[in-house]
């Protein structure tokens, strides 16, 4: 009895905060695709591209529209970090699109870099070119695929990138192929000598042990940053020392201005702490419960 | 009795079986075509496409002097032909993937080379076992409701554990051999028993 009423008044608080706090929060698109709805909500001047209504598991990916340069959310200013380990990489691979963020900002920074983009669901290239601001052209090509297809595919052709972007997760589900250690090997097949890894990955359940030593195992040691999101980034062989970073961070001292952030902001967020159960287990094509092991806290 | 026990024991087993399997299909195809509802589409068409001519075969094999014996080889049969797909998915997933590059068709057929022979044995369990088990017109619809019921409580058994449990405590290749073992292990208690009751019928 007393749980129920417990359960009761939790919920009455629970219907009582949330319109304040959503009524704001207006619907200006949505379309249905092959793999979800995609949403796009408008708060103010913040327009964000969610995949549940009222985007109750989290934003995929926001625009300030007026000043669409401005980065609203804060992972891809660290995912943009991996600039200071290669700072002048002449083709690049993300696997997701989102809205679109990252392809545009590498764009800014590094006019005439080759961006190929791997994404899965034709409605979300829409919707980023619609309502994100995102155009591809000669120089930034959207490939429609699974992720790991076209990385096996990369594989055949003799692809090679310089900088490779992995952001294909959303805090609801998680595509469990593209986490194990084979996606990563191959991957890691696709980077050139100078190459270099980012990550867009987990912070909060215990997927963020398993992440960890499938990474190491991997790559051996990464940079790891950490704010909302955890990114990990890392290259082919040793990573950069310090003074390495301090220095091509500087390059980019004012180039991150546009986005509303600082490199120095970012540079002390390198860590290669290793924060991490190292006894987790490596997540592979034949053990990969992702999304069990990221309902564990 | 024994023999009632052991057809709706192998029926209720044989629909956990199907059922792991086509969950950890998913699973096998995923690195090689993704895992987009289309390759889950294909690889359902195949298990009910198989299980459907299955169900045929088993229909008719029936005819011809049925045994719990031969239900529990039809068992073996089932779990050995999974063989293949422990030894050699991925190499043929990449070559499949290679001469059919579009997603849809190369799953499809992919699942048609992985699972399209154990899934087909499967389906062959449930007719097979009604035919064991009525013995007459008047209460055939009660065996066949009860035998309905045990296979497919079995399947939701094994889509659930496979799927909230086991790819949490094992590897796909761990899971396989496990229900590969747990068949022949009926099977083969299918077998003894037929063997003793002989004897003692004789």
């Amino acid at each position: 009895m007393t749980r129920s009423l417990l359960l009761l008044s939790l919920l009455i608080c629970v219907t009582a905060v949330a319109p304040s706090a959503r009524a704001q929060l207006r619907l200006v698109h949505s379309e249905r695709s092959l793999y979800r709805e995609v949403l796009v909500y408008e708060n103010g001047d913040t327009r964000c591209m969610c995949f549940t209504r009222n985007c109750r598991v989290g934003r995929q990916s926001c625009i300030d529209t007026r000043h669409p340069n401005r980065m609203v959310m804060r992972y891809p200013q660290m995912m943009l970090a991996a600039l200071f380990v290669n700072p002048a990489p002449q083709s690049v691979l993300i696997v997701g699109l989102g809205g679109g963020t990252l392809p545009r900002a590498l764009r800014q920074v590094l006019p005439t870099v080759r961006i190929d983009v791997v994404e899965i669901d034709p409605a979300v290239v829409r919707v980023a070119n619609r309502y994100f601001d995102f155009k591809p052209s000669d120089l930034t090509r959207v490939i429609e695929s699974d992720g790991r297809v076209y990385v096996k595919r990369a594989q055949r052709t003799g692809q090679r990138y310089d900088l490779i972007m992995l952001d294909a997760f959303d805090h609801e589900y998680i595509p469990e192929h593209l986490l194990t250690r084979e996606f990563l090997q191959e991957v890691k097949s696709l980077l050139t000598p100078q190459g270099v890894l980012a990550a867009n990955t987990f912070s909060s359940s215990r997927l963020y042990e398993h992440e960890s030593v499938t990474y190491e195992a991997v790559f051996g040691k990464f940079f790891n940053l950490k704010r909302d999101n955890r990114v990990i980034i890392t290259r082919l062989g040793a990573l950069p020392d310090d003074a390495h970073l301090r220095t091509t961070s500087e390059q980019f001292a004012t180039s991150f201005d546009v986005f509303g952030f600082r490199a120095a902001e970012i540079l002390p967020l390198f860590t290669q702490a290793r924060d991490w159960d190292p006894g987790a287990r490596i997540l592979t094509d034949q053990y990969s419960p992702a999304n069990l092991l990221n309902l564990e806290r | 009795m024994v023999r009632t026990t052991l057809a709706y024991l192998i029926a209720g087993w044989s629909g956990f079986f199907v059922m792991a399997v086509e969950l950890l299909g998913g699973r096998l195809l995923a690195p090689t075509f993704g895992s987009s509802i289309y390759v889950w589409g294909a690889i359902i068409t195949v298990f009910m496409l198989a299980l459907s001519l299955g169900y045929l075969a088993g229909g008719r094999y029936s005819m011809n002097a049925p045994s719990v014996r031969r239900l529990g080889v039809i068992l073996i049969i089932a779990a050995l032909t999974v063989v293949p797909l422990l030894l050699f998915a991925e190499p043929m997933l990449d070559a499949l993937s290679q001469a059919v590059p579009d997603p849809r068709f190369g799953s499809l057929l992919s699942a048609v080379a992985l699972f399209f022979v154990p899934t087909f044995f499967s389906g062959m369990v449930s007719p097979y076992a009604v035919r064991l088990l009525v013995q007459d017109r008047q209460s055939s619809g009660r065996h066949a409701g009860q035998l309905y019921f045990v296979s497919t409580f079995g399947s939701a058994a094994g889509t659930l554990l496979t799927s909230f449990y086991l790819v949490l405590l094992l590897e796909v290749n761990q899971i396989l051999l496990s229900l590969l073992l747990i068949s022949v292990a009926i099977g083969v208690i299918a077998w003894l028993v037929h063997a003793a009751r002989n004897e003692t019928d004789q």
